[in-house]
């Protein structure tokens, strides 16, 4: 009698990204607006970051809302039914209800069946994280099409006495279709995490110690023992600028693709600075259109590289078709770097 | 092994090229935030500039008590 054999599952060939869409909070607070919370000045917070304004989520516009929102838009581009999605992933350390994972509820509101939905913690690399899952997901034969959603509402774990970080978070919400394709959509990822770093962005306290001290916490807003976001910036910058231009070269040389064949770059927009010495480190070409959302969106971590994908197709500065290099890094410390094709 | 003069004159270019003070503004006295207005991210692309033209690792916990210029060349001189 022979061994049985596992029939395996078969996949796409290849796989790209169908479509993109964007959700930004309709509530815009330009630097006036912070400034009544800290001692700074529009200069300050313009130079240092490259900011202007930045959106905050009402209410309304709940973690779930601006996912559906966002992913309403992508379903439309990829031209797909919801149905035929067979994942979601999000991608999001601000969704503050741990269980169930918030992917399910947005997949039942979109109308993706029994589609797998999980949530996935990569912090500002979420995306590209969320992206290389999808990819094997559609090439290994378990899904057809994979939503992924990088949503955010860190205005939730903001410190709005802190002139540090107070000015640079903001929400909202991008999502990506990846489905199969005839060609290569997405090149090799090249991610990976540095633990011995896990200090220099991290929530300042976890939440059972904040809640073992019932006082203390007074929500967004209140006293600063709520658990807040909190950053150490010259060894972020260091790291996210030096380290970061490398893990991009090594995205676009195991793409097989030079710099010059870019027709956008779409760093996270953790901060301009960053992305201008970036830009100077990995020695871009000035013809290569880079993404600068971060001016009127603020720093939105895992949302900010579909957000500014989708303003960089719909201003026209980058087109379908067109290869770009993306790169998320974050707290972790986390990053995710590869060339994809843009929808 | 560059001496203090070179040290100097090297970090008086390396500043003028990311901050735009001019060379002769450099000086061992001045402190970089207060006098250079070298703000705390010029401050990284100073020192990672400096690794590579000196050849010395300036580790993130030292840039912090790099207040002035002299402080800077001293830790390059017993350093690199």
């Amino acid at each position: 009698m022979t061994k049985p054999q596992i029939r395996p599952a078969t996949g796409a060939r290849y796989s790209r990204i169908h479509g993109v869409g964007g959700y930004r909070p309709v509530r815009v607070i330009p630097n006036a607006e912070v400034l009544e919370w800290i001692d700074s000045s529009d200069e300050w917070i313009r130079t240092r970051s490259g900011i202007t304004e930045r959106r905050w989520a009402g209410p309304d516009e709940s973690v779930a809302e601006m996912s559906v929102q966002a992913a309403g838009k992508a379903i439309a581009q990829a031209g797909i039914s919801a149905d035929r999605i067979g994942g979601v992933i999000v991608a999001t350390v601000s969704h503050l209800k741990q269980t169930p994972a918030i992917a399910t509820e947005i997949a039942e509101r979109l109308g993706c069946g029994t589609a797998p939905a999980f949530d996935i913690s990569a912090a500002c690399a979420g995306f590209g994280y969320g992206l290389g899952l999808a990819d094997g997901m559609i090439r290994g034969g378990n899904a057809e099409y994979v939503l992924v959603i990088g949503v955010e509402r860190l205005s939730d774990l903001t410190d709005q006495s802190d002139r540090s970080t107070a000015f640079i978070f903001g929400d909202g919400a991008g999502a990506a279709i990846v489905g199969p394709s005839d060609v290569p959509g997405i090149g090799k990822l090249i991610w990976g995490s540095d633990g011995s770093q896990a200090d220099v962005i991290t929530q300042t306290e976890a939440w059972d110690t904040a809640f073992a001290k019932p006082d203390a916490v007074n929500g967004p807003g209140g006293e600063t023992k709520w658990p807040y976001l909190r950053m150490d910036g010259q060894p972020v910058f260091r790291w996210a600028v030096w380290e970061m231009a490398k893990v991009a070269q090594q995205a676009l040389d195991a793409a097989g693709v030079t710099a010059d064949q870019l027709g956008a770059f779409i760093p996270h927009q953790a901060n301009m600075r960053i992305t201008d010495a970036m830009i100077k480190a990995l020695k871009l070409p000035e013809s290569v259109p880079v993404a600068r959302d971060i001016a009127e969106t603020g720093n939105t971590s895992a949302a900010s590289i579909p957000l500014a994908m989708e303003r960089m197709l719909e201003t026209g500065e980058a087109h379908s078709g067109d290869l770009a290099l993306i790169i998320g890094f974050g707290a972790g410390l986390v990053y995710a770097a590869a060339v994809v094709t843009l929808p | 092994m560059a001496t203090k003069d070179e040290v100097l004159e090297g970090l008086a270019e390396i500043v003028n090229e990311i901050a735009g003070i001019p060379t002769e503004d450099v000086a061992l006295d001045k402190s970089f935030t207060d006098d250079l207005d070298v703000d705390s991210l010029s401050m990284v692309e100073v020192v990672v500039a400096a690794e590579e033209r000196f050849d010395v690792k300036i580790p993130d916990d030292e840039v912090k008590n790099l207040k002035t210029v002299g402080d800077a060349v001293d830790y390059i001189l017993t350093n690199a």
